[in-house]
C-alpha cells in the first residue's frame, strides 16, 4: 500500500437557507473559517486548498471557482476546482484524499459553496442547459421530468408503492429537527406528501429537497499530522467514484450501476467484503425520496428492491439497525447541490466521533458511508469514513 | 525521490480556427484514439480519467457529464477539473502518486469557434458586483496589465512586439498550428488598438483543438513506450481574483507554481537547468512577464533577451517553438495542453523542423486567460 492515510480532522457547516444574505464567497469564507476553528488551526497551517462547486450558471459567474478562490482561503496557495456534478460534495474529500494521499501536501481544506438563489427566478432554469443541446434540449425538459421517469420504473420494476417511499421524506424532514443547519425540518406525515404539489407524476413536492445556499468545509491531513492535531481523527478508508454514459435513455432507470461501480472500488480500499454487515451508518443522497433508496441498492447496503422492506421494518430509522441520513438529509437539511455532499460527510465524521447530539446513532458506530449523485443521472461518488 | 510519472502517450487534433466538420465531442474523440493508439492501451485499462472543462465555455450546466463517452470511459472512475489541462495533468499526477492508480487518462479541448460572443463570455469571470458594471471589453484588464509592465519599465512597446514577431515565425514550422506568418515589428505596432497598448497583433487568436495523454507510473512505464517523457515536477498556484487586491505587475501565481514545480524537481537554478520553455503568451507581453516569473530571466531582462534572439530557435533558451498561443492560436483550457504537447515532441526529438538540438529538460506553464490568477507549470525530461 503506497498511498499515506488521510484523516479528517475538521469540519463545518454553514446554515442551509434559501435566499442567504451573503454571496458565495461569503459562505464559503464562514465554512471554512468553522473548520479551522474546530480544529484550531489557521490558513497558515493549510498547504494547500480544494474547492467543490457546480454549475457555474446558478450565479451567472464563469469561472466560478476564480470567483470563489478569496472566500475559500486558495489565495497565492496551491488551489484547485473539481466537480462531479451533483456528486461534487462527496467528490470534494475524494479530491482532497489525492492531494495529502500522494504525498505532496500534508494538510488540505477542502471547501464546497453553493449559492442556488442566485439563479432567478428559479435554479431549475439553470438545469435546463445540462441536456444536449441537439437531442434534448429542444423538448424543452425539467430536470424533475427525468427524476419522474427514473422513479416511475423503480416503482414498476419491484412493486412499490408512492405511499412506501413517501415514508423516506417523512423521516428525514424530521431528522433534521436536530440538525442546526436544516433548511427543511418538518414532522409531516404520509398524506401530507402525497397530498402535496404533483410537479411530474409521480413526483410530488414533498418527495423533493428544496433550493438552498449554503457552504461546508472539513480539514484533511496526513496521518502524522493528523495525529498532532485531535485524538479523534476520522479515516477516509476507501474512495470510489464513477460516471455513466451520457445517453440517459439507454441506462437502466431501476438500477444504478454507476453507484455499484464506485461502492465497490471504495469497499475493496477499505477492505470491506460484506457492506451489509460492515457500513453501520450511511448518508445515501437523497435529493429525491425515492433516491434513497435507489441508493442503498446501489451501495449493496440492501438487496435489489428490498430496500424499502428495511424502511418499512424501521431499520433506516436513527434509533434502527442501519439508519439511512441521519442527518435530515437533502430532503431535511436543505441541498445546497456541492456543499449537499460535503454535510453528509460530515454527518458520518460527527456520528462516528460521538459528537453527533441529539442526532446521535446509538451503538457507538465505527464505519460509515456518505454518498452522492448527480449530472444527468449519472455520476456516483462514495467515501468509506473508519474511527 | 519520489516515483516519477510518465507521459506514455500523446494524441492531438491539429489546432484550427474553425473546425466545422467535427463536434467537439469528436475532436477529443480523435485526439482519445491517437492517444490509446501510441500508449497500446484500450479504455479498459485505464484507472481513472481527468477531464477539462468549464461550463460556460462548453456552453453547458455541470458539463462534466460529457466527458466520458467519446474517451470509452463509460462506467469508469471519471472528474473533471475546471481550470487549465495542466491542473488536471497536476491531479494526473497526484493519482498516480498514491500508487492506487497506475494509467490515468487526461483530456482537455477546445471548442472556441463555438462561441459567438467570447469577450461578453469573459466579462462573465469578472466580479458581478464590483466590476462587471463597467462594462469594458476583458482587453482593457490587459491593457491595464501591459501598460503597468511598461510604466515599470520592465519591457519596451517593441520588446513585447518582437514576441509575436518569434512566435508566429516559429508557427510556421509547426504543421499543428494555425497561426504561423511573417511578420515584422512595426506590423505589430501598427496593428489596430484593441485596449492601448494592446494591439490586435499582440493577441493570440482564438482556435479549436483537444489532447489527451496516456500517463502512467514509473513501474509500467517501460512496458507502454521505448520514448517516456517523464513529469518531474509540477505546481500551480492562484493569486487573487479581484482586479483591486493583485499584483499589476508580477505574475505572482506563476512565481509560486514555478518555485512548487522546481522544488519537486529538484530544480535549483531554472536559467541554467532548463533548456527549452513553452510559456503563456495569450497577450504578447505575458511571455516576458511570465519567462521572469519563471526565474528563466531576471526582472526586466526578458524583452531584451528576445531582441536579441536568445529566446529564438536557434537563441540559448528557445520559448515557444511551437508558435505559442500567439502562432498556434489561445486554446482556452487546451492552452496549457498544447504547451506540454509541444515539449513532449521536443524531449522525444520529434518536432522536426522546429527541433531544439539536445532538448533534455524543459518546463511548460500555464495562465488560465484574462480576468483570472491561476498559474499552472511542470518540468518535463527526457529519459
Amino acid at each position: 500500500m503506497a498511498y499515506r492515510r488521510v484523516a479528517i480532522v475538521g469540519a463545518g457547516i454553514t446554515k442551509f437557507v434559501r435566499r442567504a444574505q451573503e454571496t458565495g464567497k461569503e459562505l464559503a469564507f464562514q465554512a471554512a473559517k468553522m473548520a479551522l476553528d474546530s480544529c484550531g488551526l489557521t490558513m497558515k497551517d493549510i498547504e494547500c486548498v480544494s474547492l467543490g462547486t457546480a454549475p457555474d450558471a446558478f450565479d451567472g459567474v464563469h469561472m466560478k471557482g476564480e470567483y470563489l478562490s478569496d472566500g475559500s482561503g486558495g489565495w497565492r496557495k496551491p488551489y484547485m476546482r473539481h466537480f462531479v456534478g451533483g456528486g461534487t460534495g462527496v467528490f470534494a474529500p475524494i479530491h482532497g484524499w489525492f492531494h495529502v494521499a500522494s504525498g505532496m501536501f500534508d494538510t488540505c481544506l477542502v471547501v464546497c459553496s453553493e449559492k442556488m438563489s442566485s439563479c432567478h427566478p428559479h435554479p431549475q432554469g439553470a438545469f435546463k442547459t445540462i441536456f444536449d443541446h441537439t437531442t434534448e434540449q429542444p423538448l424543452n425538459p425539467t430536470l424533475i421530468w427525468i427524476f419522474a421517469l427514473e422513479m416511475n420504473r423503480y416503482m414498476q420494476t419491484y412493486g412499490i408503492t408512492k405511499e412506501e417511499i413517501a415514508l423516506v421524506s417523512v423521516k428525514n424532514k424530521k431528522n433534521a429537527m436536530d440538525h442546526p443547519s436544516a433548511q427543511l425540518p418538518m414532522e409531516i406525515t404520509v398524506e401530507d406528501v402525497l397530498n402535496s404539489e404533483v410537479l411530474a407524476w409521480p413526483v410530488n413536492r414533498l418527495d423533493i429537497s428544496p433550493a438552498s445556499d449554503g457552504a461546508a468545509a472539513i480539514v484533511l491531513a496526513s496521518e502524522h499530522v493528523a495525529k498532532r492535531i485531535t485524538d479523534k481523527p476520522v479515516w477516509i478508508d476507501g474512495v470510489g467514484w464513477n460516471l455513466d454514459t451520457a445517453y440517459w435513455a439507454t441506462r437502466d432507470l431501476a438500477y444504478p450501476r454507476y453507484v455499484e461501480k464506485a461502492a465497490r472500488m471504495a469497499y475493496e480500499m477499505a477492505g470491506i467484503k460484506e457492506p451489509q454487515k460492515e457500513i453501520e451508518i450511511a448518508e445515501p443522497y437523497d435529493p429525491f425520496d425515492y433516491k434513497e433508496l435507489h441508493h442503498m441498492e446501489g451501495l449493496l447496503l440492501a438487496d435489489r428492491g428490498k430496500a424499502v422492506e428495511m424502511l418499512l421494518d424501521g431499520k433506516t430509522q436513527r434509533d434502527g439497525d442501519r439508519p439511512m441520513c441521519p442527518s435530515g438529509g437533502a430532503l431535511g437539511v436543505g441541498n445546497p447541490i456541492a456543499a449537499t455532499g460535503l454535510m453528509k460527510v460530515i454527518e458520518i465524521f460527527l456520528q462516528l466521533r460521538g459528537e453527533a447530539g441529539k442526532r446521535q446513532v446509538p451503538g457507538n458506530p465505527r464505519c460509515g458511508l456518505a454518498q452522492a449523485w448527480g449530472d444527468l443521472m449519472q455520476v456516483g461518488t462514495v467515501v468509506v469514513l473508519r474511527r | 525521490m519520489r516515483e516519477r510519472v510518465a507521459i506514455a502517450g500523446v494524441g492531438y487534433t491539429a489546432f484550427t480556427s474553425v473546425s466545422p466538420g467535427v463536434s467537439y465531442r469528436e475532436l477529443t474523440y480523435e485526439a482519445a484514439v491517437k492517444a490509446y493508439e501510441e500508449a497500446g492501451v484500450e479504455p479498459k485499462d485505464v484507472d481513472s480519467f481527468v477531464c477539462t472543462s468549464e461550463d460556460f465555455l462548453e456552453g453547458y450546466s455541470i458539463s462534466d457529464e460529457y466527458c466520458n463517452d467519446q474517451l470509452g470511459a463509460v462506467l469508469k472512475p471519471v472528474q473533471t477539473i475546471p481550470g487549465d489541462f495542466m491542473h488536471s495533468l497536476a491531479v494526473g499526477v497526484m493519482h498516480i502518486l498514491t500508487g492506487k492508480f497506475d494509467i490515468v487518462v487526461v483530456q482537455a479541448l477546445s471548442k472556441a469557434s463555438n462561441m459567438k460572443t467570447i469577450p461578453e463570455m469573459i466579462n462573465f469571470a469578472l466580479d458581478p458586483v464590483l466590476n462587471r458594471p463597467l462594462d469594458v471589453t476583458p482587453y482593457a484588464v490587459a491593457g491595464l496589465e501591459m501598460n503597468r509592465f511598461l510604466v515599470e519599465g520592465r519591457a519596451t512597446r517593441e520588446q513585447c512586439a518582437a514576441v509575436v514577431v518569434k512566435n508566429k515565425a516559429n508557427a510556421l514550422l509547426n504543421p499543428l498550428a494555425g497561426y504561423g506568418a511573417s511578420v515584422t515589428v512595426d506590423q505589430v505596432l501598427e496593428s489596430e488598438p484593441v485596449a492601448e497598448p494592446v494591439h490586435l497583433l499582440d493577441i493570440a487568436p482564438y482556435a479549436d483543438g483537444a489532447v489527451v495523454m496516456v500517463l502512467c507510473s514509473e513501474r509500467l512505464a517501460s512496458s507502454l513506450t521505448d520514448k517516456p517523457v517523464w513529469i518531474t515536477g509540477i505546481g500551480w498556484s492562484t493569486d487573487s481574483p479581484t482586479l483591486e487586491s493583485r499584483d499589476w505587475v508580477d505574475a505572482v501565481a506563476v512565481k509560486l507554481a514555478g518555485d512548487m514545480a522546481y522544488r519537486m524537481a529538484g530544480i535549483k537554478c531554472p536559467a541554467k537547468e532548463i533548456d527549452l520553455a513553452e510559456v503563456n503568451d495569450e497577450i504578447s507581453f505575458k511571455e516576458l512577464q511570465h519567462l521572469e516569473a519563471l526565474r528563466l530571466f531576471d526582472e526586466g531582462t526578458a524583452g531584451k533577451a528576445t531582441e536579441d534572439g536568445k529566446t529564438s530557435l536557434e537563441g540559448t533558451l528557445p520559448v515557444n517553438t511551437s508558435g505559442g498561443g500567439l502562432g498556434v492560436g489561445h486554446l482556452f483550457e487546451c492552452s496549457g495542453a498544447q504547451k506540454v504537447l509541444e515539449l513532449v515532441l521536443q524531449l522525444r526529438g520529434e518536432a522536426g523542423a522546429r527541433q531544439v538540438a539536445g532538448a533534455g529538460v524543459g518546463v511548460a506553464q500555464a495562465w488560465r486567460g484574462i480576468p483570472s490568477t491561476s498559474a499552472a507549470v511542470a518540468v518535463l525530461c527526457a529519459d
